[in-house]
């Protein structure tokens, strides 16, 4: 049910965001624990851990490496998959926190949590579809990533250090950082050219964070073209070139 | 004044915290890839760690452990004082009293003194992820103790020997897949590897540029995940389908003939006749005595150009020289000989690809695909660098021939007992394909390559074991021949870990899965003092581990321990420190100075050496002190030649001093950067007494950048060949000829087959020698099928590293422990449900070893054959300051105790190795599965019981753990 | 979702006070307001709304800030009940002290009786809406949860006022709303089944292909990344077993409505006090499980990226 006293989402002319590239990411969970490490010694924190050395060890942690498999055996995929914050352009966690802790910054499109404001009802963690707020159990507010806004724009940082944790982390270069409402930006680029798509788009939060698809090198040599099962996956036509999605893709939503 | 209703931010999310931060830079060791990570400090507190951009290794990235270094340093389970076991206690209990360091060190001196003073061999020193073994290995050395190795015989040798007495070099951190230039990259069993960081950046960008990557593993996870297409594989079984690659790539003359004719021993010719010289290469008598393994020199080969024999070198080389790789000729004096070549290709007739898809689960079709593939990308997709070379026998190349597939594989070739023959194979099938060195495929990194057998003998005379008396050699190194064992007159082992005898001949890094069980048994004799650092050999580094934690404690009939004595030198409460009698805290590696040395395993990149350091960037915890300073101290008042001066006094001030004035040859210390007075050479030169500093000023790395045309074909290379000699990294500046065929395995097989005149094995081991010294690659099943009912364990078990978590190091790491705090058993759906266990139950698992119970999950990314979990995960209750209910006890479990540490043999018993190099089989063991009754209880089995927290551990283990800056109010 | 506590209690009392109100205020209207019981009756939907209002705060990590929850109420429902809900009972608690310093039979003025309507049923819409509103919740997106906690309220707010009249004495009251209470509950049972009925045929938006992006016919997440748990999965899955569920929503069905309904029917034609008693009891059991079962039935489309430990 729509709201209707709910503004119309303002159309903000820079929105930062995380290109994730699921073509390489490796699932190495460096970018959870170098965000967590940043981030409990930052602006955001402390991130506290609750039974740290005990039964079900549990933590504020705003970006997680979760894994899927994709198809069936002997086509299996396995697909590592990062999320943090999407910082969504039409931001549902926004609207319903009671108290304005829960806002998109004008300048950037990055959301953040007043955490001087919060009341702690966690009613902005039920409005986000992608699970992507966690409530602090010891601070008793929520959080969730901060695109880094405490490095991106601290002068103290060396130009090229102004970046978010988790990007300069990533071993494989995974993870892309960039104004996405620039088209000439490293990461509409790679929205554009690699077919980057949105999670859930159902739901029409716009995230700003985009991901990219598996891509499948498919052989040089004509004659070692695998025409058995263990390669179905490679049956149709590559969508360009020798690349073609795979089955752990999706090309960008067409709506 | 209402500002406070003000819809601004009242909490400032973009407030820097990075004013009076101070960074400091140093390596990391959160696992042994040894990136550089700078620290970033305030107050004094390590605040953040990130990846050191300027840094050769890691270039700025960071991994999930590298970035969890702060819990690291904070742990709970943090040593801090030396304790000793209380007496009247049990060892395994855990129960200690704290003593000081001047008690310690009394205690070593006198104990290791007496020792040294009547058999000092009844010392072992052995050691695990320790990247110090130039320091340790001299140490044991100068003691006079053969007992002495690191961890590589349970990890990975059957890779670094495989491919060193095969190609002069390995992957592991010696080599690797040079995938800037690659487009194919097929990578076989790895999971995580000591490459971690580099692996990742370069797989990130080989696949961005479009470059195809296939994955060879039965478990599709990791690297893997990202594989444009994956080939599961049965475990154990990749030596059948490198064998069959091999047979397709033959068959269809996908093969670099000329790179064989020149670089290869592929023409030399093997003698067929039978007698003393039978399989061994022909040599002209003429031309002085014959070439062994480490004395290429003197071969023959047959001219097809001009019909007739000549010496492989320098005449085969000639301009107008044709070798033969096949065909069958005869010597002047009737010997029948054949090209080395043809005997591979006796080898691979009958291993066709219907052969190997029996063994391995691969439709030949695919095998045959594979081949093609990897053959025509090397050879017709190849292309030249305008890198001109000169080789050494003087001719000048006008390019470098590039041959863009890269293969990389680890411990999922290397921890079976067929994995030294199936990593031949491997190498083989590269250098049939030139791809050694060479651009776009595998390329060494200095002091690699080696000779083919290196120039390096293992300590082997007995009679050189004398009281206060250094060893004439190095107790590890790479025997040539039977000549070079380390037995006695009668053949029986001369080491604790059997290393270097007729059981494991080449066992290059030692075996120390073998020590706790031999020394326990007297095998071959009885051991006083057993000093361990840095191994959890209680728990996750042993195999059996029940049973071998029983042996730690197991007493004699006096009532004595069967090992008299115990030392541990660990940084955390593992589950090893137990079992103590004198446990020595290490500081952490923010603490502490490293050296990362060419004298040992440098960081060396393709195009040059590199070597670096750790420095400390925050105060040792508690009473904490180096390991390098213990082992300093103690050489010191053990008077140890190379640590005493002529009066008698101390050489080395300390563990820095040491490492800044200590020469393994003139001008060659552990350091190779910034030496000279005044810091101005490079490679060679005096001890600078500032190097530490310039180290530490240059981001603790020295890199050096060999010119273009000495960064490739370095087996052949004349001027690198020159350069790495003038710089002590070899002893020759000879070429390094592949050995497609391994004479030196040969020269085993004839002393076993009583056709050699030298050392021959004793009786019950020449069928073992005979059969697995092939001199070509070929493949068996592990052993230990042979010894089981195979129908009763159908499955194949396996571990792989989580990429977050190393060994047993990071369940104290708050973080990283969110991670992966427990495991579970991986099983292919249908696999499982014929065992009628469901997703999530929990199952027996059952190997003719021992049974454990564990939950089970279901992944379609492993083959059907396969059941697998990560490694180390499981912990001892009790052990690293965790909550005796914590996931890692209850819920986690190891597989160790499944794999058993020795096979029957012979009617006794041989260590659970491969036969030739002793590498640990740990993925060869099979099971069955079975469901847990409902009533059985839901936490794994086995258990043990709960250990005490030791005294003086850094404790604290909170229920809120708040890491932060503190903040302004 | 997995239902809080705090929650529960507080709409479901909260609930049953508005709905008394409305008894009260439309017994005033239509003249047939209790005498003696009806400042008691209102102080206790006072009383009531005052426990739903500190069983919310217990919601609160910091109840301190409360405060700031009036801000929003330009976009949050959440800070327009916060609004509404401290009004209604400023109102509530009016009335009571008009009627407990009133003349005996003074008849309450009719605008207030209204305005206590009209607030009433602003309150049920600003609760509803801080759950219909949230869109990607599928079985709470929808006219019928306003409907329903509307119904719900009415239903146990009926049956609270003629619980309470027959305890205070003045079983006339009683046995003059006894056919509100039996209609209104059978309404709320209608229209909740209603809503179970399009929640039990509700297809998810979305999928795990949705979420990821992976477009295969099979897609099975196989880790969330973390083993020991996180708010995401301790907020949002109630843990309550697929029979567990089915029991409670027969459960609520039997002891909110179809009991009540008999037991009203049975206070209709006797006139007995155990009657009204019981059904207050068997509703309120079963209006606090239907609260639970309401919160558990949410599919959370977050909960596709916690599916799995391992
Ligand atoms: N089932 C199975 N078992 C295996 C393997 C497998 O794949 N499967 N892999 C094998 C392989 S390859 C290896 S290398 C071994 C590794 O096994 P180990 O060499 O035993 O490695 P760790 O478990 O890391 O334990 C090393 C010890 O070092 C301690 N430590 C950590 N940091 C420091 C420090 O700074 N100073 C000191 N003094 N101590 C420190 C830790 O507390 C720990 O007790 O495991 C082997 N075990
Ligand atoms: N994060 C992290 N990094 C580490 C370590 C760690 O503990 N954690 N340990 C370090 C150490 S000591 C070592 S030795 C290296 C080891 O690095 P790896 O060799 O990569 O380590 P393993 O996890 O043993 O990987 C074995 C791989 O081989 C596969 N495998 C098993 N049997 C077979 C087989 O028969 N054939 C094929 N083709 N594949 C098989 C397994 O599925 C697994 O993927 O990693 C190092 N790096
Ligand atoms: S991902 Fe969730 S928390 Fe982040 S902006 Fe979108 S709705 Fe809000
Ligand atoms: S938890 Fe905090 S940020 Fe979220 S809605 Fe409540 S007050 Fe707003
Ligand atoms: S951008 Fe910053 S806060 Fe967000 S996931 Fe990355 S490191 Fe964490
Ligand atoms: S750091 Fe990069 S490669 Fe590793 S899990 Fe995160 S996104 Fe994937
Ligand atoms: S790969 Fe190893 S050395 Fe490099 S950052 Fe990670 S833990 Fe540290
Ligand atoms: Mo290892």
């Amino acid at each position: 049910m729509n709201n209707p006293v709910q503004p119309a989402p303002e159309t903000l002319a820079k929105q930062l965001a995380l290109v994730i590239d699921l073509n390489v990411c490796v699932g190495c969970h460096a970018c959870v624990t170098s965000c967590k490490e940043w981030n409990t010694s930052g602006a955001a924190g402390p991130l506290t851990d609750l039974n740290a050395y005990g039964e079900r060890p549990t933590g504020t942690f705003f970006n997680r490496v979760q894994t899927f498999e994709a198809d069936s055996y002997p086509d299996t995929q396995t697909i590592h998959f990062p999320k943090s914050c999407l910082h969504c352009e039409d931001p549902p966690c926004v609207p319903v926190c009671p108290t304005g802790a829960s806002y998109k910054r004008k300048s950037d499109g990055i959301v953040l949590v007043d955490y001087d404001k919060c009341i702690g009802c966690k009613y902005c963690s039920w409005a986000c579809p992608y699970g992507a707020r966690e409530f602090d159990e010891e601070r008793k507010v929520m959080t969730k990533c901060t695109l880094c806004v405490d490095r991106i724009y601290d002068e103290l940082l060396p130009p090229q250090d102004r970046k978010p944790a988790c990007v300069k982390a990533c071993p494989t270069g995974a993870r892309l950082f960039g104004d996405v409402k620039d088209p000439d930006s490293e990461v509409s680029q790679a929205i554009r050219e690699r077919g980057g798509y949105q999670l859930m788009p159902e739901w029409e939060t716009q995230p700003a964070n985009h991901y990219l698809p598996r891509q499948i090198t498919l052989s040089t040599v004509p004659q070692a073209q695998p025409n058995f099962r263990l390669g179905d996956f490679l049956n149709g036509e590559p969508a360009s070139g020798k690349h073609k999605p795979g089955s752990g893709a999706m090309e960008k939503d067409a709506r | 004044m209402f500002k406070f209703l003000s819809s601004e931010p009242v909490h400032d999310a973009t407030a820097s915290s990075t004013a009076d931060t101070e960074v400091k830079t140093t390596t990391c060791y959160m696992c042994a890839c040894r990136c550089g990570i700078r620290v970033h400090l305030r107050d004094g507190q390590v605040r953040y760690i990130d990846g050191n951009p300027d840094h050769p290794i890691n270039k700025g990235v960071i991994c999930a452990k590298g970035s969890a270094g702060i819990m690291k340093q904070v742990s709970p389970a943090r040593l801090t004082q030396p304790l000793l076991r209380r007496p009247g206690s049990e060892r395994g209990e855990g129960e200690f009293e704290p003593i000081s360091w001047e008690r310690a060190y009394e205690l070593l001196t006198e104990r290791l003194g007496r020792i040294r003073a009547t058999d000092p061999k009844k010392f072992a020193l052995f050691t695990g992820r320790d990247q110090m073994q130039a320091l340790t290995g001299l140490f044991a050395r100068q003691f006079g103790t053969p007992n002495y190795a690191a961890h590589g015989g349970f990890c990975s040798v059957n890779m670094a020997a495989g491919m060193i007495y095969s190609v002069g070099g390995s992957f592991w951190e010696f080599g690797g897949p040079d995938l800037d230039r690659a487009k194919l990259f097929v990578m076989i069993g790895t999971a995580e590897d000591h490459h971690s960081n580099p692996m990742k950046i370069a797989l990130g960008d080989f696949k961005r540029k479009g470059g195809r990557f296939i994955s060879i593993n039965p478990v599709r996870t990791g690297y893997s995940a990202i594989a444009d297409e994956w080939i599961p594989i049965r475990p154990g079984t990749d030596g059948a389908l490198f064998m069959a690659l091999l047979h397709e790539l033959l068959a269809q003359g996908l093969v670099d003939r000329s790179f064989l004719q020149r670089f290869t021993n592929a023409p030399q010719l093997v003698v067929l006749d039978e007698g003393e010289r039978e399989g061994l290469f022909a040599f002209d008598p003429a031309a002085g005595p014959p070439g062994d393994g480490r004395h290429p020199h003197n071969k023959l080969a047959w001219d097809l150009a001009s019909g007739r024999v000549v010496q492989a070198y320098p005449e085969g080389v000639e301009e107008g020289r044709q070798l033969a790789l096949e065909g069958h000729y005869k010597l002047a004096d009737g010997t029948r000989v054949a090209p080395a070549f043809q005997l591979l290709r006796d080898r691979v007739a009958d291993t066709t690809p219907e052969w190997a898809e029996d063994i391995t689960g691969i439709p030949s079709e695919r095998i045959r695909q594979l081949a093609r593939e990897v053959g025509e990308t090397a050879l017709h997709q190849a292309f030249e660098l305008p890198i001109p070379w000169t080789d050494a026998w003087g001719k000048r190349h006008p390019t470098t021939q590039g041959r863009p597939v890269a293969f990389h594989a680890m411990r999922g070739l290397a921890a079976h007992s067929n994995g030294f023959q199936t990593v031949r194979a491997l190498a083989v099938l590269m250098s049939v394909l030139g791809t050694i060195d060479a651009p776009g495929g595998f390329r060494h990194k200095a002091p690699y390559p080696r000779h083919i057998v290196p120039n390096y003998r293992a300590f082997n005379d007995p009679s050189m074991i004398k009281p206060n008396t250094p060893l004439n050699a190095a107790p590890l190194g790479f025997p040539a021949g039977p000549d070079e064992l380390a037995v006695h007159e009668d053949g029986t082992p001369l080491r604790i870990d059997h290393a270097f005898s007729w059981e494991h001949p080449l066992s290059a890094h030692g075996m120390m899965h073998n020590v706790i069980t031999n020394a326990v048994r007297g095998d071959p004799y009885e051991i006083d003092t057993l000093l361990i650092f840095m191994a959890n050999m209680a728990w996750n580094s042993t195999m059996n581990t029940m049973e071998v934690r029983k042996k730690l404690n197991a007493r004699g009939e006096d009532g004595n321990y069967k090992i008299p004595f115990l030392v541990v030198c660990d940084a955390f409460q593992s589950e090893m420190v137990a079992f103590a009698d004198l446990v020595l805290p290490d500081t952490t590696y923010l603490e502490r100075h490293d050296v990362m040395s060419m004298l040992d395993r440098p960081i060396s990149e393709y195009d040059g050496p590199v070597d670096s350091v750790r420095v400390p960037v925050v105060e040792p915890t508690g009473n904490c002190k180096p390991f390098q300073e213990v082992l300093i101290e103690l050489a010191s008042r053990l008077k140890f030649p190379a640590f005493t001066r002529e009066d008698g006094t101390r050489k080395f001030k300390d563990y820095p001093d040491f490492v800044v004035n200590f020469q393994a040859q003139p001008g060659v210390g552990f350091l190779m950067g910034w030496r000279g007075k005044d810091g101005t050479e490079h490679l060679r030169g005096d001890p600078n007494p500032r190097q530490w500093e310039m180290y530490a000023r240059n981001n603790c790395v020295f890199q050096y950048h060999m010119p273009e045309d000495q960064q490739y074909m370095r087996n052949w290379n004349q001027p690198y060949l020159d350069f790495a000699k003038d710089k002590g990294w070899r002893q020759r500046n000879d070429p390094v000829q592949l050995a497609i065929y391994s004479d030196t395995l040969q020269a085993f097989r004839l002393a076993a087959q009583g056709k050699s005149k030298g050392r021959q094995p004793p009786e019950h081991l020449r069928e073992r020698i005979a059969t697995y010294f092939d001199p070509l690659p070929f493949w068996y099943a592990p052993l230990e099928t042979a010894c089981i009912d195979a129908d009763r364990y159908p499955l194949a078990a396996i571990t792989q590293r989580p990429m977050a978590m190393y060994h047993s190091w990071d369940s104290q790491n708050a973080w990283l422990r969110q991670i992966h705090s427990h495991n579970y058993l991986y099983v292919n759906p249908r696999t499982a449900q014929e065992a009628g266990i469901e997703d999530g139950g929990w199952a027996w698992v059952t190997s003719a070893w021992g049974e454990l119970r564990c939950m089970l999950r279901y992944s379609d990314a492993v083959e059907p054959g396969t059941v697998w979990t990560w490694n180390a995960i499981g912990k001892g209750s009790g052990a690293w300051q965790l909550a005796p209910a914590a996931d890692e006890s209850r819920k986690g479990f190891l597989l160790n105790h499944l794999i058993t540490e020795e096979l029957p043999f012979a009617g006794g018993h041989i260590s659970n190795s491969d036969p030739v190099t002793g590498q640990a089989g740990w993925y060869d063991v099979r099971v069955n599965l079975r469901p847990a009754a409902p009533e059985e209880p839901a936490e794994t089995f086995p258990q043990i019981a709960t250990v005490p927290s030791a005294p003086g551990v850094l404790g604290g283990a909170r229920k809120v753990l708040a890491y932060l800056v503190p903040r302004k109010p | 979702m997995k239902p809080a506590l705090s929650i529960i209690l507080f709409t479901t009392i909260a609930g049953a006070a508005q709905g008394m109100v409305v008894a009260l205020a439309l017994a005033t209207l239509a003249g047939i307001a209790p005498a003696t019981a009806l400042a008691p009756m209102l102080w206790a939907a006072t009383g009531m709304l005052l426990v739903a209002l500190v069983a919310s705060f217990f919601h609160l990590g910091h109840p301190l800030r409360a405060w700031r929850t009036v801000l929003m109420w330009r976009t949050s429902w959440m800070s327009r009940e916060v609004i509404v809900l401290p009004a209604f009972i400023a109102l509530v608690g009016g009335w009571a002290l008009l009627a407990t310093l009133a003349q005996r039979d003074a008849v309450a003025p009719h605008w207030l009786a209204g305005m206590a309507i009209v607030g009433a049923v602003l309150l049920w819409y600003c609760t509803a809406m801080i759950y219909a509103c949230i869109r990607f919740i599928q079985e709470w997106a929808h006219p019928l949860t306003v409907v329903n906690y509307t119904t719900l309220g009415l239903a146990s707010g009926f049956v609270t006022a003629g619980a309470l009249a027959v305890m205070a004495g003045e079983p006339g009251f009683a046995s003059d709303i006894a056919p509100w209470a039996l209609a209104a509950t059978a309404l709320a049972w209608f229209t909740r089944a209603l809503s179970l009925r399009r929640n039990a045929r509700l297809k998810p938006k979305s999928t795990t292909q949705t979420a990821t992006g992976i477009q295969a016919a099979r897609v099975v997440q196989k880790s969330m990344g973390m083993t020991g748990g996180s708010f995401n999965t301790r907020e949002f899955f109630h843990g309550a077993s697929a029979h567990g569920m089915r029991m409670a929503r027969t459960g609520f069905q039997v002891l909110a409505f179809a009991l009540p309904i008999l037991l009203l029917a049975w206070a209709l034609l006797s006139g007995s006090a155990l009657a009204w008693l019981l059904a207050l009891g068997s509703q309120a059991a079963g209006l606090l499980a239907e609260r639970w079962f309401f919160f558990a039935q949410a599919r959370h489309p977050q909960n596709i990226y916690y599916q799995a430990v391992s």
